[in-house]
């Protein structure tokens, strides 16, 4: 019971004087100030921070915090950053690479977002005269603020964990994308967040309504260089009766990068979320996934690619909710991890007592390619109706000697022989992802992360 | 001139267990050699040692192939030098199509030759697999899957063969390619086998039973028994031990 919250805020225990950011309501209203915030968003930024001071840090004896330890996290450096206002020193430009299209060859639009700074923001006229909306948060909560706020934190609470209301209270840049009833985004849509912040904050909303169709890519990344950094952030998905989204998430955080995240996506009637979910960066990763399938035949699919070096921690934990009847939901996470790394993922498939008709699938695959590295996977079904089909699968396999001999017998180089394997491990993960340049990008960090 | 493999008083030890006490045989390119022998004399032992699995440590002897030292280089090297293993349990590499595979292995071979190599270019390559999967009588269909995943006993064996086709080795050791295969599937291997030898090619048969010997017919036999060749002869041989069976063997050199 040491670390558990008192009811007023202060979580006591031993390391109860650091483990949490120091920051008053004085410096919430700085932040306000210098985003400019509308005076809705104002006042909820001030909401979400009063549930911020009453809701504890969490600790290993939390559930779903028994296999991540942040308690090593130094939130009085955090703290001190949001309280000066700084960006981080040395701060490194966007890399280049980062903007390339990754679905086809075209973009409907593109935004490159630099620690606060909007670099580019740009929406293709055939889209944006269809009343299509893409453009940064400041911007979203300025010009767009009726709109934009029948969407923010209707999925992600501030009540949903403490690094929900941590973005929600210090948020400084995000994204808004908005799809309008029955219009199809023909050519995709990019982001970048470079985080160039000691402490970033981040939020983003995509709404596809009814009927309306949109791929998105959406990438968040810093630089390996530099001190440690923190972002929380929520993601918000809604995805409209018939209405069809497919969306890349990447994550390439600098190495040095405490990353926590609160995703929901919500899925009507007959729509479709084919969601894609990349990881390779981060030193410590604790994401939390759902998938709510709110609509009778309502699909959704989750892949998950992540490739963990060194000393980095990703932690994954995700549900897949079906709330209705005739739904399917179809996840893949799979992992491969190298030197001490580690990955958990915990995942669940909760169907509701209406939800007949169930397809419901998980599987978790780990493979490891050190000694040291660990992975954890635990699977979970939750079911309250009678007439549903789900499975759930998780393998931790290691990269086999035997393996190694076969293909070296053929002429392989040891190294090219791993990397072999591992191309192969991921194949599954690559087959579900329907983008070429996602597909490069992905191979092209195996072999960054393999060298 | 035609390679030559030539092992010569080879000792080999697994976890510390003494397997081959002292084996000595060569191969020439364009021979074909069987290796007989009842259920752990060491057959396989050789035939790993050969190819250099690290599990398998060499404490006496020597390998020379085509004039050099072998037991310096590893399994890749040789495999580059032109040296082959056909294996009795193929593991399964999922992910990983045949053809991939099969393309990494040429590749691996032209870029230890030049560094600067781009590889293969996919349609040479492409015709090169059909080519070989055609003479070979397999269904094309195996280059698009998994290499040895849910392959049959059979299929698994013809995949080697493959490979081996492939990858035109100077020697081939065939690990106990009869192993697991009815007689239908031991023909079209024995097939597959004889399509490629010639003087381009010396091939080890190793193998438990004289029936595969009836499809590959060899020039030289060799009786190993408790990790040494015993007796070595004409075809004759074979059918020697088939008659009177391994007791023989075993009571003439316990």
């Amino acid at each position: 019971m040491a670390n558990k919250d008192a009811g007023n805020g202060v979580v006591r225990g031993r390391r109860s004087s650091v483990a949490d950011l120091h920051v008053d309501e004085s410096d919430i209203l700085n932040i306000s100030d210098i985003m400019g915030d509308a005076g809705w968003y104002a006042k909820d930024r001030m909401e979400a921070f009063k549930v911020y001071k009453d809701t504890p840090m969490p600790s290993l004896e939390d559930e779903a915090w028994r296999r991540t330890d942040i308690s090593g996290v130094d939130w009085e450096k955090f703290s001190k950053a949001i309280r000066d206002d700084k960006d981080i020193d040395n701060m490194a430009e966007v890399p280049e690479y980062l903007l390339n299209p990754l679905v086809g060859d075209r973009q409907g639009g593109q935004i490159v977002v630099s620690g606060r700074k909007v670099l580019q923001s740009s929406l293709a006229d055939e889209a944006s005269s269809k009343g299509v909306i893409f453009t940064d948060f400041v911007s979203a909560t300025q010009n767009h603020g009726e709109l934009f706020s029948g969407y923010v934190s209707k999925l992600v609470s501030i009540a949903d964990g403490k690094h929900a209301s941590m973005a929600g209270a210090m948020v400084d840049q995000g994204i808004f994308v908005y799809v309008p009833a029955g219009i199809q985004v023909e050519m995709p849509l990019h982001s970048v967040l470079w985080l160039n912040r000691i402490a970033n904050f981040t939020r983003v909303v995509i709404a596809v309504e009814k009927g309306g169709s949109l791929t998105y890519v959406h990438e968040i990344s810093s630089s390996d260089e530099g001190s440690e950094q923190l972002h929380a952030g929520t993601v918000e998905v809604f995805v409209g009766d018939n209405a069809e989204l497919k969306f890349v998430e990447m994550q390439s955080l600098g190495e040095n990068c405490y990353h926590f995240s609160h995703e929901k996506s919500q899925v009507g009637r007959d729509a479709r979320l084919d969601w894609v979910f990349s990881a390779i960066g981060s030193k410590l990763t604790k994401s939390f996934l759902d998938l709510d399938l709110v609509g009778n035949g309502a699909w959704g699919r989750m892949s998950g690619f992540y490739f963990a070096a060194g000393k980095q921690h990703m932690d994954h934990d995700t549900q897949q909710n079906h709330r209705a009847e005739g739904q399917t939901s179809d996840l893949l996470f799979k992992g491969a991890l190298r030197d001490g790394s580690r990955s958990v993922w915990q995942g669940m498939i909760n169907v509701e007592p209406g939800a007949q008709k169930t397809d419901g699938f998980q599987a978790n695959r780990n493979l490891l390619l050190a000694k040291e590295a660990r992975a954890d996977s635990i699977p979970g079904l939750e079911i309250q109706a009678d007439d549903v089909r789900c499975t759930h699968a998780a393998t931790i396999s290691k990269l086999e000697e035997e393996h190694l001999f076969y293909l070296m017998s053929r002429g392989i180089h040891l190294e090219e022989a791993r990397k072999v394997v591992v191309d192969g491990f991921f194949d599954p993960i690559m087959e579900r992802i329907p983008f070429e340049g996602v597909r490069e990008r992905l191979k092209s960090s195996v072999v960054d992360k393999m060298a | 001139m035609s390679a030559v493999l030539e092992i010569r008083n080879l000792h080999v030890s697994v976890e510390d267990t003494d397997i081959l006490r002292g084996v000595d045989l060569t191969v020439k390119q364009g021979e074909i050699h069987a290796l007989m022998g009842p259920n752990g004399s060491g057959k396989s032992t050789l035939a790993h040692a050969l190819m250099g699995h690290p599990n398998y440590e060499i404490t006496d002897g020597e390998v020379v192939f085509k004039g050099e030292d072998m037991l310096e280089l590893g399994p890749d090297e040789r495999s580059r030098k032109g040296l082959f293993l056909a294996f009795q349990y193929p593991v399964a590499i999922p992910g990983v199509t045949v053809a991939n595979f099969l393309r990494t292995a040429i590749n691996s071979r032209r870029k230890a030759e030049d560094s600067e190599d781009k590889g293969i270019p996919i349609p040479e390559f492409r015709k090169l697999l059909k080519d070989k999967m055609s003479s070979l009588d397999m269904s094309h269909d195996v280059a698009g899957r998994y290499l040895n995943d849910g392959f049959s006993g059979g299929e698994k064996k013809r995949a080697e063969i493959l490979q081996l086709a492939t990858l035109e080795p100077d020697v081939a050791v065939l690990d106990e390619t009869d192993s697991g295969l009815d007689i239908d599937a031991l023909k079209i291997v024995a097939e597959g086998v004889n399509k490629l030898v010639g003087p381009g090619l010396g091939v080890l048969v190793i193998t438990h039973y004289q029936r595969l010997l009836s499809y590959i017919v060899p020039e030289h036999v060799h009786v190993m028994y408790e990790g040494k060749i015993v007796e070595s002869g004409g075809p004759d041989l074979a059918l020697k031990l088939e008659e009177l069976g391994y007791e023989w063997i075993r009571s003439a050199h316990s």
